[in-house]
């Protein structure tokens, strides 16, 4: 009965395995990829190459900002659902503006919903202290409903999309995706904001105990209407990439985008009540649910089989990954 | 008595903005009807339920991002069972979906107890689960429903002897009300109801007082889901086929939950408000047709008044606790 407990041992292998990876979270989330890649090369042997390499790493890095607006959002205990329509938005106006204007005026035009969507969802969280969850769904609501006025008047004028973004979005340079060349300046400014700077340490005290934060002098609406402004910019900037991307204006194109970000981020480890998780994590979070998308697409299952299995599969990996974690 | 206005004065403040609403449509339209007014409550029966499924879960200190997918699933099982089926055969149909409702919400539930995984997270996962599922169930729009089902929503309830009353009580408010009650009453007089105000108050407080959180919680989305089956039903029953791609349902229940006076983390609020702010926004809605607006626009101004209201109600309960 009790064998265990009279013969001591020596810490078992599996305690240590478990506390090494609880001590380093990202080890348990790269070898989950790993093991998804693995499962994909042997369903399809030779999918597994550059090509299908550089598709991954492009699909992923809109999923990947707009998980970052998450994450950074998460760390105050918020969530920002608004991300998928300020994207749309910024797209859809880019798209037609670029017809009358110069690309740049056609971008900075298209930022400028996304900033406002931004200030209103940060104003009615740090100031009015709404529930995030519900300022961000009201404020995509009415921004839904502003592009839908908004595309009756621009119906006749067609939409296009400047070579420019196209090249970012789809192109690449030596089998390597130009969209990099967005995304690793933004994912080092976003590692780099959390980690080494006051607005990160912020971010972290804010979600982590509000009320201590708040006493000891950090201005809490400051924080989070920068907090919020930031989160929708980076959406805007996604949504210019993603057209890029796909190549096709439409008034829902990063709406799916959405709950997969929240995801992506929740994989990734961050704490979706505040005070806990990192971006890098979210990376990875990311580029698991993009491998997993491909991984559901090749098996041919009908569309609800395949919802159905990345349900479990997103709650399966967060409840492994929170035990594994938990041990700290 | 402070305490009685200071309690139900949100409740009442929108009963009386509901009974102004309707006054502003008289004033719009001078035909507005007791036939109108069925339309109304049958095109708010889905959303009513949704509601319904959404606070129960939001009092328990929750949130069930899953509603409008389970009202879709429970929509399909039933329309496609009912599809070509006898009459008769819909009396076991009703239970069955029903009791699918109950079995999947309190599956919600256990998913949340046993991995520790939050509520937000696990309900997302779910909606996916079961948006899958319903088009397992139904690939496309379709199936059929009964039609003594049909008409138990349709027409007025018959008051002998006072036909005036008798045609401003539709059906579908009557079916509502009895489904509503016959849950809500008996749950919030037991110690079930109290332990579920008590785990979405404190969950740590609820736990040393001795009440089995887990097992309340659980039953509190095992309701949400029989609440979200009768939406599903009542979504069936009002259209007539089953659709599995569910509708704007979340966003309205969470929206009118949050309107009608229930605190998002939970322990505070009742039933009858956010039931009421859901007639009022519906209500909202159908004034701003028939002021013949663009129903784009009428996105952006639901939106906007969402918004609002729920900016002041926040701004009152600061302004409270300061003083």
């Amino acid at each position: 009965m009790s064998t265990t407990a009279i013969t001591p041992q020596p810490t078992p292998f599996g305690r240590r395995l478990k506390r090494f990876m609880a001590d380093r979270p990202l080890i348990p989330l790269i070898i989950l990829l790993v093991m998804l890649v693995v499962v994909l090369q042997i369903l399809r042997p030779g999918i597994v190459n550059e090509r299908w390499l550089a598709n991954t790493v492009k699909f992923a890095i809109p999923l990947a900002i707009l998980a970052g607006c998450q994450t950074m959002t998460m760390l105050t205990g918020g969530i920002d659902l608004s991300v998928g329509t300020v994207a749309t938005m910024s797209a859809f106006i880019m798209a037609t503006q670029v017809v009358h204007h110069d690309p740049a005026v056609a971008i900075l035009i298209a930022l400028v919903p996304a900033v406002l969507i931004g200030l209103v969802n940060g104003i009615g969280v740090g100031v009015f202290r709404v529930h995030p969850l519900i300022m961000t769904l009201g404020t995509s609501l009415i921004g839904t409903g502003c592009l839908q006025v908004y595309q009756r008047t621009v119906i006749a004028s067609g939409a296009k999309i400047p070579p420019f973004l196209a090249w970012l979005g789809t192109g690449l340079t030596y089998g390597v995706p130009n969209a990099l060349l967005l995304f690793v300046p933004i994912a080092v400014l976003i590692v780099f904001t959390l980690r080494r700077t006051g607005f990160g340490r912020l971010l972290y005290a804010v979600g982590d105990n509000e009320g201590a934060a708040r006493l000891s002098g950090v201005r809490y609406w400051q924080v989070i209407t920068a907090l919020y402004v930031i989160s929708s910019v980076l959406a805007g900037i996604t949504g210019l990439l993603y057209i890029g991307l796909i190549k096709a204006p439409s008034l829902s194109l990063a709406e799916p985008l959405v709950l997969p970000s929240v995801a992506a981020a929740v994989i990734g480890g961050t704490s979706i009540f505040g005070g806990r998780g990192g971006y890098t994590g979210t990376i990875i979070g990311a580029l698991i649910l993009t491998v997993l998308t491909t991984l559901l697409t090749i098996l041919q299952m009908p569309e609800g089989a395949r919802r159905i299995l990345f349900g479990l599969i997103v709650l399966f990996v967060t409840a492994a990954y929170l035990r594994i974690i938990e041990d700290r | 008595m402070t305490r009685l206005v200071r309690r139900q004065g949100w409740v009442a403040g929108l009963l009386v903005l509901f009974v102004v609403l309707l006054v502003i449509t008289r004033l719009i339209q001078p035909g507005y009807g007791s036939g109108d007014f069925g339309s109304l409550v049958r095109a708010v029966l889905p959303y009513a339920f949704a509601v319904a499924a959404q606070t129960i879960v939001v009092i328990a200190g929750g949130i069930d991002l899953s509603v409008g997918a389970m009202m879709a699933l429970t929509s399909v099982t039933a329309a496609s069972m009912m599809d070509g089926a006898s009459e008769e055969y819909a009396l076991f149909v009703v239970p069955f979906v029903l009791a699918m409702g109950l079995v999947l919400g309190a599956v919600n539930g256990m998913l949340i107890v046993v991995t520790r995984v939050p509520d937000i997270v696990v309900t997302l996962a779910t909606l996916f689960v079961l948006q899958g599922a319903a088009l397992l169930v139904l690939g496309a729009p379709g199936g059929a429903v009964a039609e003594w089902l049909r008409a138990t929503i349709v027409g007025t309830l018959p008051i002998p002897g006072l036909p005036g009353i008798s045609a401003w009580i539709p059906k579908a408010l009557v079916l509502l009300v009895v489904c509503l009650c016959i849950i809500w009453i008996p749950l919030k007089r037991s110690k079930l109801g109290l332990s579920i105000y008590a785990i979405g108050s404190s969950e740590l407080a609820a736990f040393r007082s001795g009440v089995p959180v887990a097992r309340t919680r659980i039953i509190a989305y095992a309701l949400s889901g029989l609440f979200a089956a009768m939406g599903g039903l009542a979504l069936t029953m009002s259209t007539g086929i089953g659709a599995p791609i569910p509708g704007p349902y979340l966003l309205a229940s969470v929206a009118a939950v949050v309107l009608g006076g229930v605190a998002l983390g939970g322990g505070k609020g009742g039933l009858l408000g956010p039931i009421v702010a859901v007639f009022v926004l519906r209500l909202v809605r159908t004034d701003l047709t028939l002021l013949a607006i663009d129903p784009n626009v009428t996105a952006i101004i639901e939106g906007a008044i969402m918004v609002a209201v729920v900016m002041f109600g926040a701004f009152i309960t600061m302004r409270s606790r300061q003083s």
